[in-house]
């Protein structure tokens, strides 16, 4: 019955009518009552290096002994992991588009017009020697570009974390890192923050009844290792560190690929300032955020919540004058 | 086609491996970027007339779908609603001194919190652990505050109700009919923060109007519990509550689903507008047969009672299902978040970042900007 304290104090300042009480998202363990927090940790992927290998998905599965998610076969590109859930916490997306990355030009560019359908025969293709450019075709990019994007997925560890707002339980807690993790000892299963989820990361394990999701590898951090899917990854797309380091890096890696002509690189989740506070896992992506699945402009639902518990306070009184009402109403007529 | 500077051959690799730094997508051409608008995903329904475009991935929702069971959860809902609403009855009916109003309502209250929690533990993934919910006090929880309302609310219910069944104690039973019904609209209406404070958005995008959509429907179940309980002498006061209630139901309703916008279509569309045009012909049964004949047929007032209860409950699954339909289709995440980015940027460039929203990241700023985007 006694609160734990990082629950107690882990919206300092949330009154009834102050939600979103951190000021600065670096500041998500403090704000939890954490003294003395190490860094904020986490995740800069930077998807336009994903080579799409899944690595951190086995990588992943393996460290977290995370259960078996449905062999199923989606049919609809490379991916047959679908999202992310109880079963997996870490997710490459695959997008299949019929544009150019960049101004990069493929092989596929040069075969010569035909029905769009037909399948590219190799030796239609130009010889790797001969450089196949927009303008010795004569065709512009959009019908012949094609690239592929890839980007690992992941629990996004927010600084407002609806997830763990809505744990009746406190199963869900900020660690000294700045994360939010599951302690599976506590949960009840009850289920209330799948849908608070803006990102649809957290679900219910089968046959197992508890809310399961990413821990930002809490046990190897707590011992100086970086997570699994980071340390598998083979072309360092997912990059692990504290997080005020690799919002610099980040940075100076969208202007470099601006600088190279990659016009669309656009990082997701960074700004503190956003309806979450921030991201502890963000991202550098080549396209709109809801091209990979990720929701273009999350708000937190607490945040709406003071609103929320005003309006049903008030519901709950008018339901109490109601009663009254009818009980009192109609003294003056004949009808009791 | 330029690709990384490195060979592997049969000596290994040579040469430099750009590994982070790899410049994906510069290429011979000119430096200028492709236009990035969305690419419209595979739909899986048909396109709708004023269908805005938006992107998604393969059509996947962006949301995880409520793992709830919609016979506990909305039962619950419906239950609480039930219960809470009955509480504040039965203190009226003692009140006014209606022996047969007050000992329906407060059985009435006793049984449908207990089944609601029965409900409710049933649903959780470990109902071994319930009483974890009484482990912390959480302010950010709906759920958290509600258990510790129904830890207040559930023995004044019991309490009542075994004392009016046994006469035993009446001073206790009295002092737990007043609590139970000082609790109760808190009861019946907390749910309604509950299920909007959520990302599912049919659910939270009524939030303004769907506390008073919930007590309105518990104070309709109630009235009709009253009517299928009490005398036919005893009933005035339950059949003005449900001449009120009942198209206070529906008309709040319509108000929320109206001010909801294209994330109210759910609740037109599949086991959600079943339930919910269920509810609305037996509410509206209700009130009517209620008004019009239940002061004189006893067997119009049960009947009457029993539609409003019933369609009470269908209003609960309908919501429900609303909330769960709307996360299940990405459109009703993304094209609202969509708009709602695009109107901020399009003030952004009119007056230019203001201060607040300027201060982004350390060292990132303005790296996001969408003159960037291409």
């Amino acid at each position: 019955m006694t609160p734990v304290p990082a629950q107690r104090a882990d919206r300092r300042g949330w009154g009834l009518f102050d939600a979103g009480a951190f000021a600065n998202g670096q500041q998500a363990a403090e704000s939890s009552g954490h003294r003395e927090a190490p860094p904020r940790m986490g995740f800069f992927t930077d998807t336009s290096v994903c080579i799409g290998c899944k690595a951190c998905e086995v990588a992943c599965k393996e460290w977290n002994h995370v259960p078996e998610d449905g062999l199923v076969f989606t049919g609809m590109s490379y991916d047959n992991t679908r999202g992310l859930g109880s079963d997996t916490w870490r997710h490459v997306a695959f997008i299949e588009q019929r544009k150019s990355l960049g101004s990069q030009t493929t092989g596929a560019a040069a075969r010569p017009v035909g029905d769009p359908g037909e399948p590219v025969r190799l030796r239609d293709l130009p010889a790797s020697s001969g450089r196949a450019t927009p303008d010795r075709l004569g065709g512009g990019d959009d019908e012949r570009g094609f690239r592929w994007l890839m980007s690992s997925d992941v629990c996004k560890h927010c600084t407002e974390a609806a997830c763990l707002d809505v744990c009746p339980t406190g199963a869900l807690f900020r660690t000294e890192f700045g994360t939010v993790v599951v302690q599976e000892d506590i949960c009840n299963g009850c289920g209330y923050c799948v849908p608070a989820c803006p990102y649809g990361v957290i679900g219910q394990r089968p046959g197992d009844g508890r809310m399961w999701k990413c821990t930002l590898c809490y046990d190897r951090l707590g011992v100086g290792q970086e997570p699994a899917c980071a340390k598998a990854c083979p072309t360092d797309s997912i990059q692990f560190g504290p997080l005020e380091e690799l919002h610099e890096r980040a940075a100076g890696r969208v202007s470099q690929l601006h600088q190279a002509g990659v016009g669309e690189a656009r990082l997701y989740g960074h700004d503190p300032n956003d309806g979450v506070g921030g991201n502890g896992a963000f991202f550098l992506l080549l396209d709109e955020p809801e091209v990979y699945g990720l929701p273009p402009d999350p708000v937190v639902t607490t945040r709406d919540l003071p609103s929320m518990y005003a309006r049903a306070a008030l519901a709950a009184v008018a339901l109490g004058a109601a009663v009254m009402a009818a009980f009192s109403g109609g003294q003056g007529r004949r009808c009791a | 086609m330029r690709m990384n500077r490195s060979q592997v051959t049969t000596r290994g690799q040579e040469g430099v491996r750009p590994g982070r730094e790899a410049i994906t997508g510069s290429g011979s051409g000119s430096g200028s970027g492709s236009g990035s608008g969305p690419e419209p995903g595979r739909r899986r329904r048909r396109k709708r007339r004023d269908e805005p475009e938006f992107g998604s991935y393969y059509g996947l929702p962006v949301l995880n779908k409520p793992t709830w069971e919609g016979r506990d959860i909305a039962g619950y809902f419906f239950l609480g609603g039930l219960a809470g609403a009955s509480s504040v009855v039965a203190a009226g009916a003692q009140v006014t001194g209606r022996s047969g109003l007050r000992r329906t309502a407060k059985l009435g209250a006793a049984g449908s919190i207990g089944l609601s929690l029965v409900a409710l533990i049933h649903d959780l993934g470990r109902p071994a652990r319930f009483v974890n919910m009484l482990r912390v006090v959480k302010v950010t929880s709906p759920m958290n505050m509600g258990s510790w309302l129904l830890t207040i609310y559930g023995p004044a219910a019991a309490v009542a109700a075994a004392s009016e069944l046994t006469g035993v104690a009446p001073a206790a039973g009295t002092a737990a009919t007043v609590g139970a019904a000082v609790v109760g609209p808190a009861i019946a209406a907390y749910t309604a923060a509950l299920v909007c404070n959520t990302a599912v958005p049919a659910w939270h995008d009524g939030y303004r109007h769907m506390p008073f959509v919930f007590v309105s429907s518990g104070a309709s179940a109630a009235a009709g519990l009253g009517l299928l309980g009490a005398p036919l002498r005893e009933n005035a006061p339950v059949r003005r509550l449900a001449a009120v209630a009942g198209p206070a139901e529906l008309v709040i309703s319509q108000l929320m689903e109206h001010r909801m916008g294209m994330v109210a279509e759910p609740y037109h569309e599949g086991r959600a507008k079943i339930y919910l045009r269920v509810s609305q012909v037996l509410t509206l049964a209700g009130v009517f047969g209620a008004v019009a004949a239940g002061r004189r047929n006893r067997l119009i007032a049960a009947l009457s009672g029993g539609a409003l209860i019933a369609g009470s409950a269908a209003t609960r699954l309908g919501i429900f299902n609303a909330g769960v339909q709307s996360s299940e289709d990405p459109r009703y995440t993304v094209v609202p978040q969509r708009q709602r980015l695009e109107e901020r940027r399009a003030a952004d460039e009119w007056t230019g970042p203001s201060g607040g929203n300027g201060a982004a990241a350390p060292g990132a700023s303005g790296t996001n900007l969408p003159s960037d985007a291409g």
